[in-house]
């Protein structure tokens, strides 16, 4: 339990910090597809380059979870396919939603409480993925 | 020096002072022994609503992946906090430009995360609405699946640990969303 609490309260923090950066603004996602603001892009890369040197320190130093337990980082499998098909389907969403599945949720708790139909239909979206790739495993996998 | 912080705390947050703040929000994630990723949170719901029974892909121990569950409830505690009591009603910086071309599609700024023309319960029942809340809504959770991540999981985690199939992900996510913006909306609106 005390697990739980540990990344509900990181929740919170990761709540505050993307609804004040705006990054879940739908309209701050347009400006981003229009290249018509650095902010985004901003935000997206500093994360990156800070999340490099962060994981290349946990790694260098054999960093252990607060539980004492070795930190495992999965690699990736290289398929391109499933990685550019999927991705643009998400890229599709992503922009008519203006929200990645973090800022669905987030913008639940700003007021856009019509957003729960959005969550919905990601959960049944989620469900329509697992049906295809049991029904065509070659296409989905 | 006060006041300072306290203007900084409640007005908007600049993009250099919020990414290294999400990236600790990764390592701090890492360090509880999860990881930076909330498109599986989908996922794991499905499981926990009995989708396991009938696909296999949902046939997982949900109570291993709860973690992340807990997070987004967080997070959505986060959005109500900040909207309630970190707030100081400044409307979004956005550009000129974006307000000016969004205009031409009939869809006007007015200070807020998002168009209330669409994103409210009115909305939904329009056909824009529709097509932005709903289908998108189900492309985010098909794509993420498809893909095996969103921005948390391929763009900020999957790029930080150097994986070339996150790189790839990422180029896909910013394809959809350029073919939307700039194909598809002049249609739709």
């Amino acid at each position: 339990m005390m697990k739980n609490i540990r990344y509900l309260i990181i929740g919170v923090l990761f709540g505050i910090i993307m609804t004040k950066s705006e990054a879940i603004s739908w309209f701050r996602i347009q400006e981003m597809f229009r290249f018509q603001s650095f902010h985004m892009y901003g935000i997206i890369m500093s994360a990156i380059v800070c999340g490099i040197l962060i994981i290349s320190l946990l790694k260098k130093l054999n960093s252990q979870t607060v539980y004492g337990e070795p930190i495992v980082f999965k690699s990736k499998d290289k398929k391109i396919k499933r990685y550019l098909l999927g991705g643009m389907v998400f890229g599709f969403g992503w922009a008519l939603t203006g929200a990645c599945p973090g800022p669905l949720y987030i913008l639940l708790g700003s007021g856009y409480s019509v957003m729960i139909v959005g969550i919905l239909s990601a959960l049944l979206g989620t469900y329509a993925f697992g049906r295809a790739k049991e029904k065509w495993p070659n296409t989905f996998s | 020096m006060t006041d300072f912080l306290i203007e900084s705390i409640m007005g908007p947050w600049s993009w250099y002072v919020s990414g290294p703040l999400i990236s600790m929000i990764m390592f701090l994630l890492i360090r509880s022994g999860g990881e930076f990723g909330v498109s599986s949170t989908y996922s794991t719901a499905c499981t926990m609503l009995g989708a396991g029974k009938q696909v296999q892909f949902f046939n997982t121990n949900w109570r291993e992946q709860i973690g992340n569950l807990f997070f987004v409830i967080g997070a959505i505690a986060g959005g109500i906090l900040t909207t309630k009591f970190l707030n100081d009603g400044a409307p979004l910086d956005l550009s000129l430009q974006t307000i000016l071309d969004l205009n031409k599609l009939n869809i006007s700024f007015k200070g807020g995360f998002a168009p209330l023309s669409i994103f409210s319960w009115e909305g939904l029942l329009t056909f824009k609405g529709f097509i932005m809340i709903v289908v998108g809504g189900f492309l985010v959770g098909f794509g993420t699946r498809w893909a095996g991540g969103c921005t948390s999981g391929h763009a900020i985690s999957g790029l930080s640990n150097l994986q070339i199939s996150s790189l790839i992900a990422v180029v896909g996510f910013f394809l959809g969303g350029l073919i939307i913006t700039h194909l598809i909306f002049p249609l739709l609106f």
